[in-house]
């Protein structure tokens, strides 16, 4: 018997596949953000908080790094309305995302700020800085501009994490690709698609990551 | 309607981990396998062997995994062969583990100094020696606490090749779930089991880490 490829269906798939990698994209930006912002303050509340904080965080970041993100997205979407908060699917695949990426990224933060030598807060510091402007304008600007790489690297890495919010009915992506199959029975041929998709996505967002950062951070960063 | 205990819950879990642990080590043996495989062409004298190995490792590299093992199982009927969760999930993951640690280890061959190939080179050795007894060993050996790092990221995948159909822990979990109702204990339980599993590892990568960089 033979099978013969068949991309026929692609022609009025187009919409739902750009529709579902919007919100693919819509997703890893507001993680991104959200990520980022949390892992700052997470890895700073690691070394400058008080214990038990420490420990917290410590702890938070371990427990992520040791469970697949699937089961924290299960334990998110199933798992915490017993406790009576209900969240929308793209609410708690966001909530999810967010958190998987700063336990990651607070390590990545976390590994910066130890990487600004000393001098430069005591240097801030004598000349009149409050503690928290030496943080926000010396060390900080530094530190990510040392971590910039890996924090891309982590940043394409929940992207392509984020094929299994599908399981939790978020439209995205992958979920669109479930739909489109179901439709047209081409299975093979709709999955090969969205990775293309896919790689073309992880491609473009690296670039863009790269050139941004140049332009943020200024040069030397790759 | 059937009641199950804490300990009934625990107990099915337990052996559908059984299942976790197995696919886990057949991926990381068949991806060291093929991965080393196409370590030789990444680190080929030709030019193209060299490019077609970095477009494999880019590939699975930039794609999800869940969209590899999608292919994987409605690919391999086209081949002739017959769908089976099991295979899916092990060629699946072990292609997956394969481009992983063939760039680790390729990281570990750039960081031995020129030196040591033209030092096996004067000893007359040929290039496959070169690999087999000076080489491989040494980027082995810097390479450890990433390719136990990856172990960890590999058992963790295999949560996904519950999507595909394969009776492991997370399967088990969706269908003691949908029969008590406890999504809290259920996940929280499995969690609790796949930390059980990485923890230990993540430590031992992490003492590598540290014994590497105290060198």
């Amino acid at each position: 018997m033979g099978y013969s490829l068949d991309f026929g269906w692609l022609a009025g798939a187009v919409g739902a596949i750009a529709r579902g990698a919007a919100t693919t994209i819509l997703l890893i930006v507001v993680t991104t953000f959200v990520g980022t912002l949390l892992s700052v303050l997470g890895a700073a509340g690691r070394r400058n908080g008080p214990l038990l904080l420490k420990r917290a965080i410590g702890v938070y970041v371990e427990v992520m790094r040791n469970t697949p993100f699937l089961v924290q997205l299960f334990f998110i979407f199933f798992g915490l309305p017993s406790l009576g908060i209900r969240l929308d699917p793209i609410l708690a695949a966001m909530l999810a995302m967010t958190l998987n990426m700063a336990a990651y990224t607070i390590e990545i933060v976390g590994a910066g700020l130890d990487a600004v030598p000393r001098g430069q807060t005591e240097a801030a510091l004598a000349l009149g800085l409050r503690p928290r402007q030496v943080f926000v304008k010396i060390v900080l600007p530094q530190a990510l501009k040392v971590i910039y790489p890996a924090l891309t690297s982590q940043v394409v890495i929940m992207m392509l994490e984020s094929a299994v919010v599908s399981q939790i009915a978020v439209r995205e992506l992958t979920y669109e690709a479930d739909m489109l199959q179901a439709r047209t029975f081409r299975a093979f041929e709709t999955y090969f698609v969205v990775t293309m998709v896919y790689l073309a996505l992880s491609m473009g967002l690296r670039r863009l990551l790269v050139s941004g950062g140049r332009q943020v951070l200024g040069a030397g960063v790759s | 309607m059937i009641e199950f205990t804490f300990w009934d819950i625990l107990r099915n879990l337990l052996l559908a981990a059984r299942w976790t642990v197995l696919l886990s080590l057949a991926a990381f043996v068949g991806g060291a396998l093929v991965g080393l495989v196409v370590l030789f062409f990444r680190i080929a004298k030709n030019k193209w062997s060299r490019r077609i190995a970095s477009g494999y490792i880019a590939l699975f590299q930039g794609t999800p995994l869940l969209m590899q093992l999608f292919l994987m199982f409605f690919g391999l009927p086209m081949l002739g062969l017959r769908i089976e969760p099991w295979t899916a999930a092990a060629l699946g993951l072990t292609f997956f583990a394969s481009a992983y640690l063939a760039e680790i280890w390729r990281s570990g061959v750039a960081a031995l100094p020129q030196g040591q190939w033209d030092a096996g080179a004067s000893l007359g050795l040929h290039y496959l020696q070169e690999l087999r007894l000076i080489i491989l060993p040494q980027a082995f050996s810097i390479t450890r606490a990433p390719t136990v790092g990856f172990l960890v990221q590999l058992i963790k995948s295999t949560a996904l090749t519950s999507i595909i159909g394969f009776e492991e822990l997370v399967r088990a979990s969706n269908a003691i779930n949908n029969a008590t109702f406890e999504p809290f204990k259920v996940y929280g339980l499995v969690a609790l089991i796949f930390f059980v599993m990485c923890f230990p590892l993540t430590q031992y990568a992490r003492t590598l880490e540290q014994r590497a960089a105290a060198h």
